[in-house]
């Protein structure tokens, strides 16, 4: 299967095979309107099996919380057909939205619209807490 | 921008130890202070019931020739109507200086600090933190010892829920040659979270079941009650309200000079017989509670008196 190089754009590569469309989701890739490429199960040296993302289009994107979503992810940055840069993403300082606090006891059990903010409290131990209560993810 | 405090963490030892001063001075010099805060209007928002805490930021706010407005349950509150904490904060900071808030939800006074133009002082959010409760402590530990370094804290009850507790060892940390001795029932034991601190800066501790084998040991005894509103479930409650009763006979255990607390109020952990002893701290400390809030008052409000 081929599916063409881009030019000047991101490759999201080394996503753990499955995961590709909770990233695509996550990065609101649908409401783009260049073109982008979802690659499921390719084969993977290192991996057995991974997925890729191509965006082909040099956006401004926020990446960073691609680092608690997978810290393996590989981001590529791609200008004029050549790889300038890359990467894994580092564990962002906050996460916004991705996971739910879900301690019964947490302000965000009955205000629905409250942001649920977890923020890095551990960088070795990868541990994050709820920024208003301080619960764990889970 | 306005200085909220949500935690104790959010205050230095330096910050800590100024207040503790400027609330002995408030106490030696009264009159010195009770203009301080003319004109300005301090909002007691409590979401759920108190007595010493509203009552003592209030009287706090009066002594300092300061106004007080405010509601003291959330059924009195347009949080009945289903107003956001955030949209309540917005608008009560139209009207007040300055914002004490209680509420059952953890970290509800953080989302108050988001969105307010005016300092918040967290008085208690669940079970998670009390600064102000904090601050009275440590300054009833000072003015009954002396000093806050090199001595032996037994924290007793329900040290799981107990945000006082949490708090209190967050802040003790911070001292040199302090040693805890943490007291509960298996099923009350201090959440793995406010033992990070104790691990990190290598403070000594230890866990007993047992209050009669450590109490020989300790320079203060902080009791604390099993609250029946952290339980979900009835029967827990019931199975460990009487875990300690702290009784006369066993305080001819403790040594002469120790110095029992309790954040109040008390169920039955503390024997009344024992309120007459004057190794019992807990009014007095009830007592310091409205002055150290007096100079956290001043501080958010940088008021110089």
């Amino acid at each position: 299967m081929n599916i063409d190089s881009i030019n000047n754009g991101i490759v999201i590569d080394h996503i753990k095979a499955g995961m590709a469309m909770k990233i695509y989701d996550f990065l609101e890739l649908g409401a783009l309107d260049c073109p982008v490429a979802i690659i499921k199960n390719a084969m993977s040296n290192k991996m057995g099996k991974k997925d890729i993302i191509k965006i082909d289009s040099q956006l401004n994107l926020d990446l960073n919380a691609l680092g608690y979503i997978d810290p393996e992810i590989t981001i590529n940055i791609i200008k004029d057909g050549v790889r300038i840069k890359k990467y894994h993403p580092e564990l962002p300082e906050t996460i916004t939205n991705i996971i739910r606090c879900k301690n019964p006891r947490c302000i965000t059990s009955i205000e629905q619209e409250l942001p649920h903010v977890f923020k890095l409290v551990d960088r070795e131990k990868d541990e994050y807490r709820c920024m208003y209560c301080e619960s764990k993810p889970n | 921008m306005a200085r909220h405090i949500t935690a104790i963490t959010d205050l230095t030892t330096g910050e800590i130890d100024e207040l503790i001063t400027k609330a002995r001075d408030i106490i030696n010099h009264p009159d010195r202070y009770q203009d301080a805060c003319r004109r300005k209007k301090l909002a007691t928002l409590f979401y759920e019931p108190s007595t010493r805490t509203r009552l003592s930021f209030e009287a706090a706010m009066i002594e300092l020739g300061g106004h007080v407005l405010g509601f003291s349950e959330a059924a009195s509150s347009s949080a009945a109507k289903g107003e956001s904490v955030a949209d309540t904060v917005r608008t009560v900071c139209c009207y007040a200086d300055i914002i004490a808030m209680r509420h059952p939800k953890e970290g509800a006074p953080t989302v108050a600090s988001l969105h307010a133009t005016v300092p918040v002082i967290n008085a208690g959010d669940g079970g998670h933190n009390h600064p102000t409760q904090t601050l009275t402590d440590l300054l009833t530990i000072q003015m009954e010892k002396g000093r806050l370094g090199n001595m032996t804290v037994g924290l007793c009850g329900d040290l799981k829920f107990g945000r006082t507790v949490h708090s209190l060892i967050t802040a003790m940390c911070r001292y040199p040659g302090v040693n805890f001795v943490l007291i509960s029932p298996e099923e009350l034991k201090v959440p793995s979270y406010v033992k990070i601190p104790l691990k990190k800066d290598s403070v000594p501790y230890t866990q007993t079941t047992s209050l009669t084998e450590v109490l020989p040991d300790l320079d203060i005894l902080y009791m604390t009650r099993v609250q029946r509103e952290r339980f979900f479930n009835e029967d827990d409650y019931i199975r460990l309200k009487d875990s300690y009763i702290l009784t006369p006979e066993k305080m001819e255990l403790a040594k002469k000079d120790l110095s029992v607390l309790h954040p109040l109020p008390r169920v039955n952990e503390i024997s009344v017989a024992i309120d007459q002893d004057p190794r019992a701290c807990y009014f007095r400390q009830a007592l310091y509670g409205k002055f150290i809030r007096m100079a956290l008052i001043l501080k958010l409000l940088e008021v110089d008196a």
